[in-house]
């Protein structure tokens, strides 16, 4: 029989109904993984293994469980709320705060059966390409632990491809779930903006914000986005259509023209990779109807426009942590305090303490320039042209995909780094060059593990569809998945 | 020199709505602190704010009456301060794309522009004790509308009436309760004196939970401002602060205002789009507003523009009086009835006019037999205190008590005929021409009469007899 890492998740419950496996077995599985791992890759922020473990005993007495995701031990990223559950968002200012509630795909997943597991980390308020900036400390690579996992859904990743859960929940602002999932070679998926309910999902810059599902199959991917996805009455930026059939998977793109843009093979990409994503595209035309090469001329400008937009809305969604009502407050019975104080505004004095030393550096940093990009004077300079650039990417796409269905390239311009080694702070943000497109025009995107390795490290690549077109990206993913 | 006084107003009105602007929390009044709140307008992590469907009707339904324009798309914006009623860290509004624009109110033959019109939700309160300072986070979300007009008003009367004629038609509309007191309608004038048609220095007040406030405020502040143009002082632009106690401003911040809200379109929220059906659809809604309703008091029931004025005031009042005169068509004295003894009284009990127990066909039967001229005025009176003391009927009450002036022709016919045939030498006095002595015979009926009888009539079937 083949390893429980090897099996999707209708594989499971097939073995499930055969009576080969129980749930349990999957669970003790999964938890003996997390033991094995966790000591150096630190994927988790939180686990409840027992309530976990109690919830896999129930779905084997209820055999004839038909839920999709019964038994199923699934990941969420920790900024994702679960119901009594803690939602740290790797950050010290929510490091003692408990959810009151379940987010609304925290509720879908639930209610098809799946065992919440833990709560994985992730860059401070998903603000990070390489997990480092976590209160929690950083994540570490499964496959090579001395480089990072990708980030900011770095604990998402690392957990499903070390085995330390079935499938996971991560969260894609400019990458978060595409990238980590390249470099630990795991899929991920980033669905149309709006597809999948964000009530839930703390926010890190709301336009942008979407939850999808990191999975070792595309199969699996389309499994967990099928229940997560649709319409809900409580994001009213959510797409009030009905959703797709996602399953089953039947990988005949024959009908689908590929689109490559030039841009994205820029001296930025490393050249191994070129090469890697370059085959993958020759293979998958092969059983398409055919490659065309177009351009998406505004693509150098996205990264630009991406931070100014994602840092601006970040300074607005993070101002509600002030340790007034919850989370991380400042001492004011310290001396320090009083002592201040006493020539300024408490009430100053308290927010400026409170945020000073529950935010981390990167989240500070973030804030500050949104804030700038915000001010008045300042606004038509940066949030303003953001907004403008943003437009002429849309704009970009809409007439690329006039011309092809899908559109291939590089997940990342490089693997997985080492830890520390991406120090300034510039640097780091170009890891997202070839994802933020997708979410600055809202569209779905999934990363799949290229064949070939680059230094025996995974490679992803990335597939780009029109609007509420999952169902056509799991599709190329799949066949190139098959091929 | 030449002051003109200049007034725009900022007025915040909170919506009559079920539930808050962005979540499901009950909008109340006085209820324990902090037990009408949720994770939603708590601003915890991971909420969203679905936008409460009723609260933008209502607030088109009041833009139409105030005569403005709906913007087919408006757009929130979130305005951001740190402040702890303030849980989100903003507040969301709208900024460059409001609800509605360019409205007008007639007040006394003058127009008052309305700049604006938009939706806001409501902060919450703090509450300072002398140790610490307490949040009540139960009127944080619940859906505020604020309307901007232009410095069209010119004094502080003006202002007074523009507010109470606002208040009124909101109430008329449903809209809101418009209590300034439960601070259900917040007003912020600014006020500055043009000085020979040069514009002067903008100075805002806050702190007003009344109209007698406003009026006193401004007062206040028009002659500070005299003062100090004539001593030639510079006027500093302030947000100041009435002082009810002290009757006077005092400037509210030390700091000067420069302060930069950072407005940023709200992501969560798509815009706004209002489609000219629902707008049609909104404006059958819209009742007969209060100056229109006054016009037509004025021509149908032929009163007088303050009686009417006074009768329209209160939707509930007016609703009353047109009931009223269903069943009485004396509209004189049902006006006089309802502006003089109902409203003393209701005055009285501090109750309205919904809570008042007799129902205008009873009333009328009380005010037939008046108009009728069975009882006399005082009569009426005692008649409606029994009423409403004793929730009998005014026909019962006259019986019992043989008030009814007796309408019983013949009964008068007879004592007038025996007083007459009493008093020989008198009526003898009258027939030569000493008119004055009417007065005696008019007395000495109505003391055998014991009162029941109008003077009026007594006095002319008395002429009748001496011909």
């Amino acid at each position: 029989m083949k390893e429980i890492t090897e099996l999707s998740i209708s594989e499971l419950q097939e073995a499930v109904k055969k009576g080969e496996l129980t749930y349990s077995d999957i669970f003790e599985f999964t938890a003996k993984r997390i033991i094995e791992e966790e000591k150096e890759v630190r994927g988790y922020i939180s686990l409840f293994l027992e309530e976990a473990r109690e919830q896999a005993k129930k779905a084997d007495k209820e055999r004839n469980n038909t839920l999709p995701l019964a038994g199923i031990p699934l990941a969420i990223k920790d900024n994702i709320a679960v119901k009594d559950k803690p939602l740290t968002c790797g950050s010290k200012i929510l490091s003692n705060f408990i959810s009151p509630y379940d987010a609304t795909v925290v509720k879908r997943l639930k209610s098809a059966g799946c065992l919440v597991l833990g709560k994985t980390n992730l860059d401070e308020f998903a603000m990070g390409s390489s997990n480092e900036t976590s209160y929690f400390g950083p994540v570490r690579n499964p496959i090579d632990k001395e480089r990072v996992p990708g980030g900011s859904s770095g604990g998402s990743a690392a957990v499903v491809k070390y085995g330390g859960a079935i499938a996971a929940l991560g969260s894609d602002t400019g990458g978060s779930i595409r990238q980590p999932a390249a470099f630990c070679g795991v899929c991920g998926l980033k669905p149309t903006y709006g597809r999948v309910s964000r009530f839930g999902l703390v926010a890190f810059a709301s336009s942008l914000d979407t939850i999808g599902p990191i999975a070792r199959t595309v199969e699996d991917c389309a499994l967990i986005l099928q229940i997560i996805a649709g319409y809900d009455e409580r994001d009213a930026t959510s797409v009030p259509l009905p959703t797709e059939r996602y399953l089953p998977l039947t990988g005949k793109i024959r009908d689908l023209t590929i689109g490559v843009a030039k841009e994205f093979f820029t001296s930025a990409l490393s050249p191994k990779i070129k090469t890697v994503i370059e085959e993958a595209i020759t293979e998958l035309g092969k059983v398409s109807k055919g490659v065309k090469v177009i351009s998406l001329p505004h693509l150098p400008y996205s990264a630009a426009c991406y931070h100014l937009i994602a840092m601006a809305e970040a300074s607005s969604n993070l101002a509600r942590y002030d340790g007034v009502r919850y989370g991380y407050r400042t001492q004011v019975h310290t001396e320090e305090f009083k002592k201040i104080a006493q020539y300024e505004d408490p009430l100053q004095v308290f927010y400026e303490k409170t945020r000073g030393e529950g935010f981390g550096r990167e989240t500070k940093r973030r804030i500050i320039i949104g804030t700038f990009g915000l001010s008045k004077g300042y606004y038509e300079e940066y949030y303003g042209l953001g907004v403008k650039v943003r437009g002429l990417i849309k704009g970009d796409f809409l007439s690329a995909f006039q011309e092809v269905d899908v559109i291939l390239g590089p997940t990342t311009p490089t693997v997985a780094f080492k830890l520390g080694e991406k120090k300034d702070p510039l640097a780091m943000y170009l890891s997202d060059i070839f994802t933020s497109i997708a979410n600055l025009a809202g569209l779905p995107a999934i990363s799949v593990p290229c064949k070939r390795k680059v230094d025996n490290l995974p490679v992803g690549l990335q597939i780009i569809g029109k609007p509420c077109a999952e169902k056509e990206i799991l599709e190329v993913a799949f066949a190139y998945e098959r091929l | 020199m030449k002051y003109e006084t200049v007034i725009g107003l900022e007025v915040h009105i909170q919506l009559n709505t079920k539930t808050k602007l962005f979540c499901s929390c009950p909008v109340g009044f006085g209820e324990r602190p902090n037990t009408q709140v949720c994770p939603v307008c708590l601003g915890f992590p991971g909420v969203l704010p679905v936008l409460n469907d009723n609260a933008v009707r209502l607030a088109i339904k009041a833009a139409l009456a105030l005569n403005c324009s709906i913007n087919p798309v408006s757009t929130f914006a979130r305005k951001h301060y740190f402040y702890p009623d303030l849980p989100k860290g903003y507040q969301i509004t709208q900024y460059d794309q409001p609800l509605a624009i360019q409205g007008f109110l007639v007040i006394k033959g003058s127009k008052i522009r309305i700049r604006r019109l938009h939706l806001e939700e409501d902060a919450g309160k703090l509450i300072h004790t002398p140790t610490s300072t307490l949040i009540d986070f139960n009127r944080c979300g619940i859906p505020l509308i604020e309307v901007v007009t232009e410095p069209d008003l010119t004094s502080p009367e003006e202002t007074v009436a523009f507010l109470q004629e606002l208040r009124n038609i909101l109430r008329y509309l449903d809209v809101s309760s418009g209590d300034m007191e439960k601070g259900h309608l917040r007003c912020e004038p600014n006020i500055s004196l043009r000085v020979n048609g040069t514009e002067g220095i903008r100075r805002e007040i806050k702190n007003l939970n009344s109209l007698k406030n406003v009026f006193e405020a401004l007062t206040y502040e028009i002659t500070t401002q005299r003062a100090l143009l004539e001593a030639k002082e510079e006027i500093v632009a302030k947000t100041l602060l009435w002082d009810e106690v002290e009757k006077k401003t005092r400037p509210m911040r030390t700091k000067e205002e420069a302060e930069d809200y950072r407005y940023l379109p709200e992501p969560d929220l798509p815009p706004l789009v209002i489609k000219s059906e629902e707008i049609e659809e909104i404006k059958k809604t819209i009742p007969e507003l209060p100056a229109e309703r006054k016009q037509r008091f004025v021509s149908d029931y032929h009163l007088s523009e303050r009686e009417a004025e006074i009768l329209i005031k209160d939707k509930e009042i007016a609703n009353y009086y047109e009931q009223l005169v269903k069943f009485i068509p004396d509209y004189k004295l049902a006006a006089s009835w309802v502006i003089n003894e109902v409203a003393h009284f209701l005055n009285e009990e501090k109750i309205s006019i919904t809570q008042f127990k007799i129902s205008p066909p009873r009333l009328s039967e009380l005010l037939s037999f008046l108009h009728e001229g069975k009882i006399t005025q005082r009569q009426a009176k005692d008649v409606f205190f029994k009423m409403v003391k004793e929730g009998k009927e005014a026909g019962g009450i006259i019986a019992e008590e043989g008030l009814a002036i007796i309408s019983d022709i013949s009964e008068l016919e007879a004592i007038v005929r025996e007083v007459l045939k009493e008093f020989p030498s008198v009526v003898e006095s009258y027939k030569k021409g000493k008119k004055t002595v009417l007065m005696f015979l008019l007395g000495q009926v109505m003391k055998r009469s014991k009162g029941r009888f109008l003077p009026e009539r007594i006095r002319d079937k008395i002429l009748e007899h001496l011909g």
